[in-house]
């Protein structure tokens, strides 16, 4: 389509819209063919992720299986590797677990109920969630740094050093951030409606929080925790930093026993040169990944449990 | 015990409410709770003053100038020099890399999950993504160095790749922190109202030209700052880049060759027993100092940039 008269229409604009040159053209062929090509390739996208995990677990499993026997479970490292087993670091990883939820629970769940209950709007608590949310960022190997100055150094004297409690101390406070806040979610989501009824018939903040809201929210809270602590027995790099052991050949049987844990483990066994040790490393993943989904699956349950009930 | 209250009943004296203990009560809890939450300043003031306080050793035997300027890192050397870019160098390579990867494939699969999944799909999918965000780190090292590299070596053998690369750990990095950045995409593309995805249809376009055009423009604050969140944690990412991308601290931005990140070298030392007050007990903290004021410039930077640029709808 050309116009043979200037005039008809004004000067095209640099960069603006030409109507001899088709811009008013829907071309809706060619637009739509676009769309299908796009909307598969954000599909594509979508599904790599996926992909690697699969081939992740699949290139794990394959490698491992075949030495996940009993005794991979009840023995103990070894410089050779047919015998090497993780039952000490299994059994750190279990004592981390106890000690990091046996602190991190209660401070977690109670700086979340003050913050979400108690406290009024202020400069205070605004600079408590702005310190926590920039404490949820920091890297886990700067909490590794904290820990041993801290709880290895500093309080040496009450944890012996480099000692299991060191390191749920160090981890509960890398989760507490995570427990604060999914515990202030889990509040949020109880309706006013409940905390404005138990004032009303005189009950005190506290009262009225222990004996209806607390009950509403704890599933949310509880399945908030485990996810946190699921996380935390993953970590590796802030163990290795308070002085985790490569290896321990007995069962830690007290709080204040040096240690092993499973990534520690792993990552031991990864990082040696021996193909065998790395058939040791895969075994260990698997025993790792089972755990981690038999606490994912228990938060699972929790959740879908408890939100029917409360239907 | 209220259970057993009834009205009219001779028990008067449980409906005198004793007030006072219940005061005490409400104080205690609010004091005890409020201690628990004042716990995480705690946790503040205690990362600053122990990286603050070893780094201050630090720089008393070592020169700030050689800190910056030096191109060698090797504290461990008889004759150690420590220049902090050759590691940080390394961090932003591998980060890098890893953001060539998780950036593209996170907003894409963001775009996915909320404009093209059907309800039904979205309902797995999305926790499938977030499966790849509880896998533990040390897995993924483990994948990066005995799968990612082996497969890299035998299908582009042209490339050259080293046992330890930086390539590899990008990559697997990439991978592990495209959870974070796909999901906080989604929650900014997830916020734009329907009413500005309406108006571009009604002007005839597209639904990837109205993605394109319109959300993504919309959402672009909230998918800046997940990506920057996404650095953030790359950068702080230890055992993917310990275990694929080597300890041997060179400055280069070869992605084939071994190189050693800030969280990688403090893995290798303090894995190593290292004595207290010593110069190599202090680079741990100057080099983990680095690393803290490198995150927590990119996460107030992106809680910063979402304030200033978040477009408000009502």
């Amino acid at each position: 389509m050309t116009t043979s008269d200037p005039n008809a229409l004004p000067a095209k604009p640099p960069g603006g819209i030409d109507i001899a040159q088709g811009d008013f053209e829907p071309n809706l062929k060619r637009r739509y063919q676009y769309d299908n090509i796009f909307r598969i390739i954000t599909w594509i996208a979508t599904f790599i992720g996926l992909i690697v995990l699969a081939i992740l677990i699949l290139d794990t499993f394959l490698d491992g299986l075949p030495r996940l026997t009993g005794n991979f479970l009840t023995s103990f490292p070894s410089r050779r590797p047919e015998q090497a087993g993780i039952a000490s670091s299994l059994v750190g990883t279990l004592w981390l677990l106890g000690i990091t939820a046996l602190f991190a629970f209660p401070i977690g769940v109670g700086a979340g109920i003050y913050l979400q209950e108690f406290a009024s709007d202020n400069w205070f608590t605004r600079t408590l969630e702005i310190n926590i949310s920039n404490l949820a960022a920091v890297p886990s190997i700067i909490y590794g740094l904290l820990g041993l100055a801290m709880f290895v150094q500093l309080l040496g004297a009450i944890t012996q050093g480099r000692s299991l409690l060191s390191g749920g101390l160090t981890l509960a406070l890398l989760i507490l951030p995570v427990i604060i806040v999914s515990t202030r979610e889990s509040l949020k989501a109880v309706p006013d409606s409940l905390r404005l009824a138990g004032m009303a018939l005189g009950s005190t903040r506290w009262q009225t929080v222990w004996s209806h809201v607390l009950p509403q929210a704890i599933p949310g809270i509880m399945t908030g925790t485990i996810i946190a602590l699921s996380r935390a027995i993953g970590e590796t790099a802030p163990l290795i930093v308070i002085g985790a052991q490569t290896f321990v050949a007995f069962l830690p049987n007290n709080p204040f026993s040096s240690f092993s844990a499973m990534p520690i483990q792993i990552y031991n066994w990864t990082s040696r040169p021996q193909e065998e040790f790395h058939t040791n490393a895969a075994a260990g993943i698997i025993v790792l990944l089972v755990v981690l989904l038999l606490m994912n699956g228990t938060a699972i349950y929790i959740r879908n449990r408890f939100q029917k009930q409360s239907l | 015990m209220t259970d057993s209250v009834q009205p009219g009943g001779g028990r008067s004296d449980l409906w005198r409410p004793n007030r006072s203990k219940s005061k005490r009560d409400e104080l205690i809890v609010k004091f005890l709770f409020g201690a628990c939450a004042l716990l995480s300043i705690v946790t503040t003031a205690g990362i600053l003053y122990t990286l603050l306080i070893e780094t201050i050793k630090f720089f008393r035997q070592v020169p700030f100038t050689d800190f910056f300027f030096d191109t060698q890192w090797t504290p461990l050397f008889t004759d150690p020099q420590y220049g902090i870019f050759v590691l940080v160098s390394a961090t932003f390579l591998t980060a890098f890399i890893g953001l060539l990867v998780a950036v593209p494939l996170g907003i894409l699969a963001a775009v996915c999950l909320s404009e093209y999944a059907p309800r039904s799909v979205r309902a797995w999918l999305k926790p499938a993504l977030e499966i790849l965000a509880g896998v533990p780190s040390v897995v993924f090292g483990y994948f990066a160095l005995l799968f990612v590299t082996p497969f890299l070596r035998t299908v582009m053998p042209f490339l050259g790749l080293q046992t330890f690369n930086g390539l590899s750990a990008g990559l697997v990095l990439g991978i592990s922190i495209l959870p974070i950045v796909a999901s906080l995409s989604e929650d900014a593309i997830y916020a734009v109202p329907n009413s500005l995805r309406q108006a571009s249809y009604a002007v005839g376009a597209t639904k990837r030209e109205t993605i394109i055009n319109v959300v993504l423009k919309a959402a672009l604050s909230g998918i800046v700052a997940a990506v920057i969140l996404g650095v953030s944690r790359a950068v702080g990412e230890t055992m993917i880049v310990t275990l694929a991308a080597g300890q041997n601290p060179t400055l280069t931005l070869d992605p084939r060759v071994a190189i050693q990140t800030m969280t990688s070298f403090i893995v290798q030392v303090a894995g190593g027993d290292v004595a207290v007050g010593t110069l190599k007990y202090d680079t741990l903290f100057a080099v983990g100092t680095s690393l803290f004021l490198i995150t927590l410039s990119l996460n107030v930077f992106s809680f910063w940039f979402v304030r200033r640029f978040q477009e408000k709808y009502e």
